[in-house]
């Protein structure tokens, strides 16, 4: 028997599948009583599977500090984490809610400002703000919507309660792993489908080739869309090329583009110059276009920005959304959406503490052993200090950091992640985990069947990031209601 | 279909190609060598004459002798077309085309760059050099094999096919001109005739199908129709023109590059071996040679640029 949930402990957590020892949530009954019928070996076989699977498949990532070895086999837990249907409903509301906001707050944001002017956001934030691109003031971009894919993660605490921890606005990659993730699941735990209301996943390519010929600027039946990559050595290759490959869009780099004298983007193929009305990017703003930005850029294409500022060609995300892709603006978040839309917000913000504000920040300074601090403009986990399981040393970095850039800086009371069971070394083990699920937004807005769920396998950690040591969970949405 | 796609698949058949002509004519040579008597002025410093690279060999080496030719053309990082380099960018273009090929073919060329690179100074020295060259011979034709058995035949792999032929045609050029040279540097010893023209076929895989198909024993005039304008034997020059023109007669924009094929192929139909000297051989080879450089060039222009 591979498990006893009796003796199944998260330590004070919320865990996503038992409620109390020995009980199982609602959603993940048919799981847990299935598993319990599972022997060791048969586990053990059915995680075999699924690496076999997935080097198979050639699921891969890359880190960057691996040298030679630029793929790596997806890290994957096979054992998935199940949210009910009515909860997630709930959710899947709030994030659109946010979305609607942050595309409002951002398209204000090139225009009159009137937040600013209203008093809601001080002017310095938006003055300091490394996301916020001059060139893009006084553009407007289809539905004037610039944030069109947001990846959005999402924590829970102990009580139970969703928190947004941050919205990735530039280029949020992981969707290829969600929908990698089914399909894996699918494979090697085919009996659970049959006896369960599963939401599926894999609509999201169309709804992404749906949403990016929905912003297209020129009337075609048929907008050609391409997936723009910096190329093979980008840590989410792997995604683009899945992407294109299932949208049936081309997969371009930059030197596949050229502006003619005519002011619209074309690529070249074989038959000749073809154009392209909507670029999915995945290269960063500062990358797009050496013309504008970084001239020593060779991922870009020359003439691109001015191409979009013409009105061209789409660009997804829009060049300047990162402005609200930054951790100070979103400690903001919740006023934004009373301002824009006149409701509460429907998943709260992680309680917050900026730097800049100086209450604010001798709070942070005086509790960083109880605190998350992080930067204001990275990501994929890297620069940010985890208070619980900090040095002193480290702890003193943080301080002479913060003092010296607050505006760069938050604070966030180090929550309890919630937990699920994981496979570890033969054993069933609570891991704490997170959701990032993807909100797509061009004529209409559409957020995918749950998410990544992404899992910190080391025993207490609460870094989930792949490039530091994290895996993966498939992440069900189940219908309990229907039978 | 993009043109850096279609780029890159060409290149990584011609550098595949390359790296398999290479080595099959470094091993025949090596056994010529073998047989040739002391003193004889058919020697290493031939090849890279014959690679093209003469020059670029004698800035890097002060001495044309075994070692350093060999080095030269197998190992040497200065050699644009050492088997090393060529299997290292056909890697490279692999690496980058790969949503394009059969997911075998990448773990297939990754090996071969890892075994050469791994095993290529066993090489150097005489003892190691035929199975390292062997084993080489047999990866890349596997690869071959693979791409054709295992990838659909649609645009893309036309133009695995138009550079696997355009290699082949021009390596074969070259072997009939190394033929020429040794004919010319030997006119005191014709006799050693049948043992260069032997080696020139086994160089090109040649020698078997040609024996079923001529019969008369190895003349130079026959080895060179053979090799220049047999219809059937994969790689005469005129068979891959053909081969060539069947792939790009399906692909968009094809008129130029079509005309400079048919050119060539015309060039080459006129020769007659039977009249040839050592002298004109060499300058008709060169000609062709010329032919299907500018074929290349058109191929770039018309579908790359």
């Amino acid at each position: 028997m591979a498990i006893d949930w009796k003796k199944y402990d998260p330590n004070g957590c919320y865990d996503e599948l038992i409620s109390t020892p020995g009980y199982a949530r609602a959603a993940a009954r048919n799981l847990t009583a299935w598993l319990r019928k599972l022997s060791d070996e048969d586990l053990q076989t059915r995680k075999l599977d699924a690496e076999l699977a997935i080097i198979d498949k050639g699921v891969t990532f890359t880190v960057y500090s691996d040298g030679e070895n630029i793929d790596r086999a997806w890290p994957f837990d096979i054992i998935p984490r199940v949210i009910q249907l009515k909860e997630w409903r709930r959710i899947e509301t709030g994030l659109k809610q946010r979305l609607h906001a942050l595309n409002l707050f951002i398209n204000d944001l090139y225009h009159d400002q009137k937040i600013i002017k209203d008093g809601v956001i001080p002017a310095s934030l938006i003055a300091k703000s490394k996301g916020f691109r001059e060139e893009c003031i006084g553009i407007e971009p289809p539905h004037n919507v610039w944030a069109h894919i947001c990846g959005s993660d999402l924590v829970r605490d102990s009580d139970g309660t969703m928190y947004v921890l941050e919205d990735n606005l530039r280029v949020p990659s992981g969707v290829s792993y969600m929908i990698e993730n089914r399909e894996v699941t699918k494979r090697v735990l085919p009996e659970l489908f049959e006896n369960n209301n599963i939401l599926p996943v894999d609509d999201y390519p169309d709804q992404l080739m749906a949403m990016l010929q929905s912003i297209s600027p020129n009337k075609r039946t048929r907008p050609e869309v391409a997936v723009l990559t910096p190329g093979i050595y980008n840590s989410a290759y792997f995604e683009h090329a899945f992407l294109a490959r299932s949208m049936g869009a081309e997969l371009v780099e930059g030197i596949d583009l050229v502006i003619e004298p005519d002011g619209y983007v074309y690529m070249k193929t074989i038959k000749g110059l073809a154009r392209v009305d909507v670029i999915y990017r995945r290269i960063d703003d500062s990358f797009l276009d050496p013309e504008t930005f970084n001239p020593d850029s060779v991922l870009g294409v020359p003439g691109l920005m001015k191409a979009w500022r013409e009105g061209k060609v789409a660009l997804a995300n829009a060049p300047g959304c990162g402005v609200a892709d930054d951790k100070v603006v979103y400690t903001y978040v919740p006023d934004i959406i009373r301002y824009y839309l006149d409701e509460e917000p429907i998943i709260p913000n992680v309680p917050s503490y900026r730097c800049n504000i100086k209450e604010e920040r001798e709070y942070v300074l005086a509790n960083l052993e109880n605190m998350v601090v992080k930067p204001a403009n990275e990501s994929g986990g890297y620069g940010m200090l985890v208070g619980p399981q900090s040095t002193a040393k480290e702890r003193a970095q943080f301080k002479r950091l913060i003092r010296k850039n607050p505006r760069n800086y938050i604070g966030q009371p180090a929550l309890s992640l919630s937990t699920a069971p994981t496979l570890c070394d033969n054993k069933l083990e609570p891991r704490h985990l997170d959701l990032r699920p993807f909100i797509l937004q061009g004529k209409d807005t559409y957020v995918t069947a749950g998410g990544l769920t992404r899992v910190a396998m080391k025993r207490g950690s609460l870094v989930v990031n792949s490039s530091q040591g994290g895996g993966s969970k498939d992440t069900w949405i189940v219908d309990t209601e229907k039978r | 279909m993009l043109s850096r796609v279609a780029e890159r698949i060409y290149w990584l058949a011609r550098y595949i190609e390359r790296a398999e002509n290479t080595a099959r004519l470094v091993n025949t040579y090596h056994f010529l060598l073998l047989d040739m008597p002391r003193g004889t002025k058919v020697g290493w410093h031939i090849l890279p004459y014959i690679a093209g690279s003469s020059e670029l060999f004698n800035e890097c080496y002060q001495r044309q002798d075994e070692r350093n030719t060999v080095k030269y053309l197998l190992a040497d990082s200065i050699n644009p077309a050492s088997i090393v380099n060529s299997i290292t960018m056909a890697r490279e273009n692999a690496r980058t085309s790969r949503d394009e090929l059969p997911g075998y073919a990448w773990e297939q060329i990754n090996e071969l760059y890892i075994y050469t690179r791994d095993n290529v100074s066993t090489a150097l020295a005489r003892r190691g050099r035929f199975s390292f060259l062997t084993e080489t011979i047999l990866r890349c034709q596997q690869l071959t094999g693979l791409l054709a058995g295992t990838m659909s035949h649609d645009l893309r792999y036309d133009f695995i096919r138009i550079g696997r032929n355009i290699e082949r045609a021009d390596m074969t050029t070259r072997v009939i001109d190394i033929g020429a040279m040794s004919l010319k540097e030997e006119d005191e010893a014709r006799a050693h005739d049948v043992h260069v023209w032997t080696s020139m076929l086994h160089a090109l895989n040649a020698y078997q199908m040609y024996r079923k198909d001529v019969q008369l024993g190895v003349h130079c005039e026959d080895v060179v129709g053979y090799l220049l304008q047999n219809n059937y034997f994969p790689r005469s020059v005129t068979h891959c023109i053909d081969q060539i023109e069947e792939s790009i007669a399906i692909l968009p924009k094809y008129k130029d590059p079509l005309a400079q094929l048919r050119a060539t192929r015309r060039r080459v139909d006129k020769i007659k071996p039977a009249t040839l000297t050592a002298e004109s051989l060499h300058k008709e080879v060169d000609q062709i040679q010329i032919g299907i450089s500018a074929l290349h060039g058109q191929i770039c222009s018309t579908w790359f640029e």
